[in-house]
């Protein structure tokens, strides 16, 4: 993922184009206008039909269809269960971005670069693999499995291993965001005040914290829509037991294979809304950091 | 910057390097490193003979060649287009710019699962797209590849637009008044500027693409031989309680990975450096 944050803060210096026009420095308005038409039809074609297709086919049998598909019990139980797996795990990575983001750019030690990798690393593996690792480790075959059976603990086809599962795939999220704007920051003014008199979290609180409050709620909203939409990691762990562990997607899912295609996209709807609203707070924070 | 920071660092006042790293190195262990390790610690309790024969069955290999195929097709349709796009949001002013700026986000904010399910049905034969065509789109290698489109398109538009805005129009001045032709400036000054960042875009979307499920498996069809990707034969071995062809499929995947990791890695230092000496 790249770092868009970085992309608004430096504004280009436009050396008057328009005014040198006896040097190519611009394409000829054919040139720019297919270009243009080139990339609006790409994206209608990949983006935007699709986004369209959504919700017209959640409402292709009106509004009172469309309300009971996303009220009925196995609807609200996976809503619910997205949300509370949600508040699990946006806190807990957050609280490791910050964690890992301090001790990356306040200190110098050895093995630094390694430790940034290894923090990218849920972004390389595959979401199936992801799902595999934790039935490895907590499923009945698995290292812990028979441990947890003696001790009637339920990780693999229940709440935990959703949690831990979704943990795994959104784990470098904020700390991504966090890592280059904190080195950017440099640390002179957390030095200064130490040096006052300030506590650590005293100097957390008052200096780094509202320097770094823009880049810390991109990196939660980055994780947040991960953490609604995850699927192949969710779909290994959670055993589809409707009603009780199926997520958002995962119902979704069961929805389509039934060929119950208009309550499919009655909650697929439901989602799109949530990702156009992230992707309008992203933009709002972007044009904010730009202000600041 | 960099020089002071790493004199100064070697003795600082900051409080909390033992707090913070060995949070993070526990977090870290506990999340990613012990259950990932799993994969390999279980591999190598097959026998040699058992593991070739789970990764080399005709099935998985048929899926590597889809996988690999389909992400590659994937990835160079998006460093087409997705290098357009990303020349028309900077160079170009438009009606509807901010939107359209905005809406190259949405594979990074859509579920995968909302992607899958709306893509096959305009994609299917009598969807809103596939009805126009004779041939098939969705359930064949054609479909995985749109998926697969829609999912790398923002890896290479956001990489790309960073490096097109702060590329000063020196260069590209100096090139005009020297009399090349619009074409030959960008051939010969832009496109080399920008190639690094193009490679770059290329490969996190075709590492991102050799891995993805959600968006896939509903566009597939997942017949056997012809389009079962390889995390589908994950997905189906698990199925079947077959855990440890399972898990040797995926470290053959996790090998991958961190082999593309590796090679991204180079390609980003490679680049800084030449940046640097700038």
């Amino acid at each position: 993922m790249t770092k868009p944050l970085e992309i608004e803060q430096e504004i280009p210096i436009v050396v008057s184009r328009g005014s040198s026009k006896s040097y190519a420095l611009q394409e000829s308005a054919l040139v720019k206008w297919t270009l243009i038409t080139i990339s609006l039809a790409f994206l209608a074609l990949f983006l935007i039909l699709p986004l369209i297709s959504i919700f017209v086919t959640a409402f292709e049998n009106g509004w009172a269809t469309y309300v009971a598909s996303i009220t009925e019990p196995d609807a609200l139980a996976a809503i619910k269960l997205t949300l509370t797996v949600l508040v699990i795990v946006v806190p807990l990575n957050a609280i490791f971005g910050i964690v890992a983001a301090w001790l990356i750019t306040k200190f110098s030690f050895k093995g630094k670069n390694v430790l940034i990798t290894l923090i990218d690393l849920p972004f390389a593996v595959s979401p199936v693999i992801a799902g595999i690792v934790f039935i490895l480790l907590f499923g009945a075959q698995g290292l812990l499995g028979e441990w947890l059976f003696e001790h009637d603990l339920y990780v693999i086809f229940a709440l935990p291993g959703i949690v831990i599962a979704t943990l795994f795939v959104t784990f470098p999220f904020v700390a991504r965001e966090l890592i280059p704007l904190m080195q950017m920051q440099g640390i002179t003014e957390e030095e200064a005040s130490i040096s006052l008199g300030a506590s650590g979290w005293q100097t957390f609180c008052r200096v780094t914290l509202p320097n770094i409050k823009w880049g810390l709620l991109y990196g939660l909203i980055l994780c947040n829509a991960r953490a609604i939409g995850e699927f192949g990691a969710v779909s290994v762990v959670s055993g589809h037991v409707r009603g009780m562990t199926n997520t958002m997607p995962l119902h979704i899912e069961i929805l389509y294979n039934e060929y119950q295609f208009t309550a499919a996209f009655a909650v697929a709807s439901l989602m799109s809304i949530l990702a156009i609203i992230t992707i309008i707070i992203k933009n709002i924070i972007e044009w904010k950091a730009k202000d600041v | 910057m960099e020089l002071t920071l790493k004199k100064r660092k070697k003795n600082t006042i900051i409080p909390g390097f033992s707090l913070t790293l060995g949070y993070t190195m526990i977090y870290l262990g506990v999340i990613v490193l012990l259950p990932l390790s799993m994969v390999f610690f279980n591999t190598l309790s097959m026998s040699w003979s058992e593991f070739w024969e789970t990764i080399a069955h005709p099935r998985a290999v048929a899926s590597y060649k889809l996988s690999f195929g389909t992400a590659l097709a994937a990835g160079l349709l998006n460093v087409v287009f997705g290098t357009i796009i990303a020349w028309v949001l900077i160079r170009y002013e438009f009606p509807g710019k901010k939107i359209v700026d905005g809406l190259v986000d949405l594979p990074f904010a859509l579920p995968t699962a909302v992607a899958g399910i709306a893509l096959a049905t305009l994609y299917s034969p009598n969807g809103w797209i596939g009805q126009f065509f004779d041939f098939k789109i969705a359930y064949t290698p054609l479909g995985i590849i749109i998926a697969l489109t829609f999912i790398g398109l923002p890896f290479v538009v956001r990489t790309v637009q960073p490096v097109l805005q702060n590329l000063g129009s020196e260069l590209e001045e100096a090139s005009a008044s020297l009399g090349a032709t619009r074409l030959q400036t960008f051939v010969k000054v832009i496109f080399p500027e920008l190639l690094p960042a193009i490679i770059t875009g290329f490969s996190l979307a075709f590492a991102r693409s050799l891995g993805e499920y959600g968006s896939v498996v509903f566009i597939a069809g997942n017949m056997p031989m012809k389009t079962e990707i390889t995390p589908l034969i994950i997905m189906t071995k698990l199925e079947q309680y077959d855990y440890v062809g399972a898990t040797a499929i995926a470290s053959v995947m996790l090998v991958t990975s961190f082999v593309l990791l590796l090679v991204i890695n180079i390609i980003q230092w490679y680049t800084n450096r030449k940046f640097n000496l700038h």
